[in-house]
């Protein structure tokens, strides 16, 4: 059995709930960390960026998912839910520690997604995921139809450029990182794009 | 002509070496931090309590060790220190390499406690040790004509991984105008908490405005020249919409991306609320003068 093989009946066998709980875990773990002191001196800062990190990351592997399908032959389509999903619960945890923990007042959030664009864009990559998250469930697609459900769900595109130029202006500097980052996604974005171009051609 | 300063802290005020290693400790409040002549007002009234050892060594900004703040800690053991040279030029009767021994010769090393406030909004309380910047000024002989003073940190590529990325201009520049380089809180610090600088804090010799935001305070510094035009500042250089030349802790001007009117300071843990960002960091009674009559929203 190939190698790809081999991951594709893993992946069959781990039910998607199994990822749920390592990901909530994992939050839940970090928080205790900053919590505790294992997040360095400044945990607020730390743990805003760790969610907003692994959020980033979830969104990038669900992206990846349709493209290492069709160009390895590697399968990980009945973890795509969960994974989006989980991508949405770190965004969540994110924006709380933002405004709980880090701006603390409602005023001064306001102030900042008026103001400040790189909070704005943050923001409104957040919004376009809300409805993503809300129907991520076969109840939703059912009664919306596939067609319109694959339609809406299209939202995650602009959602990861908004969460990557987010993090690019957020960057004091130039910095390497968030601009591999944003490279990544662009490029996940166009073999998706070229992809659905040769299909309609 | 040193201590021109005053300040009522003792070592006794500061946590005694065995504790700040192990654990924060709580400052009494003594309700008389900074000295009695030149200081009232708002710096008087608040109880610093320095961060800890941990805390101001293990959390910094020194791109030249890379952009995270736990990179400098983990990176900066390879920067040599010593030997340490540093080039006087421009404006002065002394030009030359001055060794840090020359430097450190004959100077009064003083401990200050002094409010650290980063342009990212948050703070630090950090007890340095060193010597006004004004005795090395009058040893170095500033000439007629002279308005500003220029530094710039070392740039080694061998030693700082940081630099082999252009994340600002190597080497990095900052200055200050004379007036403000003579002012009796402006430090030359090579020390905190009565030890030696670590590397990651500028070692082993830095420049400390307590009133601007903690860029200004230039780190490893290789080179002084006095000039008599504004110097090139790296961050200024990099984004002059964003830091100014100036660039005095002023909560009523904002960082085009953030909020300068409140910070966050180091270690209060998760849960710790934001606290109001001083004008001046605190030190305004102390500077006040020194900007008289500048409009501070154009000149920030």
């Amino acid at each position: 059995m190939s190698a790809t093989a081999r991951i594709n009946a893993t992946v069959r066998r781990v039910p998607g709930w199994v990822l749920y709980v390592v990901g909530a875990a994992y939050a839940g773990w970090l928080f205790y960390l900053g919590a505790t002191g294992g997040l360095g001196v400044e945990p607020i800062e730390a743990l805003e960026h760790r969610y907003g990190k692994i959020a980033f990351q979830l969104i990038l592997v669900g992206l990846a998912v349709t493209p290492l399908r069709q160009h390895l032959g590697l399968n990980l389509m009945c973890w795509r839910r969960a994974i989006g999903v989980l991508a949405f619960f770190f965004v969540l945890a994110h924006f709380l520690v933002w405004a709980v923990l880090d701006v603390q007042q409602i005023s001064a959030m306001w102030a900042d997604i008026v103001k400040r664009p790189y909070v704005t864009i943050g923001m409104v990559g957040f919004l376009c995921l809300i409805p993503l998250g809300l129907t991520s469930n076969n109840w939703s697609v059912r009664k919306m139809g596939a067609a319109a459900w694959r339609k809406l769900h299209r939202l995650v595109y602009p959602a990861a450029v908004l969460g990557a130029v987010h993090w690019v202006w957020l960057a004091r500097g130039f910095q390497l990182e968030p601009l591999i980052y944003l490279a990544v996604t662009l490029t996940l974005l166009a073999t998706r794009f070229r992809t659905q171009k040769a299909r309609v051609a | 002509m040193a201590r021109r300063y005053q300040s009522k802290l003792t070592w006794d005020d500061v946590t005694p070496e065995h504790l700040y290693l192990n654990r924060r400790q709580i400052m009494a409040g003594t309700g008389a931090l900074l000295g009695a002549g030149l200081i009232g007002g708002q710096a008087q009234a608040q109880d610093l309590e320095p961060n800890t050892w941990e805390a101001i060594t293990t959390y910094n900004n020194y791109y030249e060790f890379g952009t995270g703040k736990d990179d400098p800690s983990r990176n900066a053991h390879t920067l040599t220190t010593s030997p340490w040279s540093i080039e006087v030029d421009g404006m002065v009767d002394n030009p030359g390499t001055y060794s840090f021994e020359d430097i450190m010769d004959g100077m009064t090393v003083e401990e200050r406690i002094y409010r650290f406030r980063c342009v990212e909004a948050w703070s630090m309380v950090i007890p340095w040790n060193g010597f006004e910047l004004a005795d090395l000024l009058d040893r170095i002989g500033v000439q007629d004509g002279a308005r500003y003073v220029a530094f710039e940190t070392a740039n080694r590529p061998d030693e700082m991984p940081g630099v082999r990325v252009p994340v600002l201009d190597w080497p990095y520049r900052e200055g200050l105008r004379l007036d403000e380089a003579r002012h009796p809180l402006t430090l030359m610090a090579t020390g905190i908490y009565g030890r030696e600088i670590p590397n990651q804090n500028g070692a082993p010799i830095r420049l400390v405005v307590p009133w601007k935001y903690g860029f200004k305070s230039i780190k490893s510094i290789v080179r002084i020249t006095l000039t008599d035009e504004e110097p090139y500042t790296s961050w200024n250089a990099a984004n002059p919409r964003e830091y100014g030349f100036y660039s005095n802790v002023n909560p009523e001007v904002d960082h085009p991306r953030w909020s300068q009117a409140s910070e966050r300071v180091i270690g209060g843990g998760l849960f710790a609320r934001r606290e109001p960002t001083l004008m001046m960091n605190g030190y305004e009674e102390e500077v006040a003068s020194l900007y008289e009559g500048m409009d501070l929203q154009a000149n920030f």
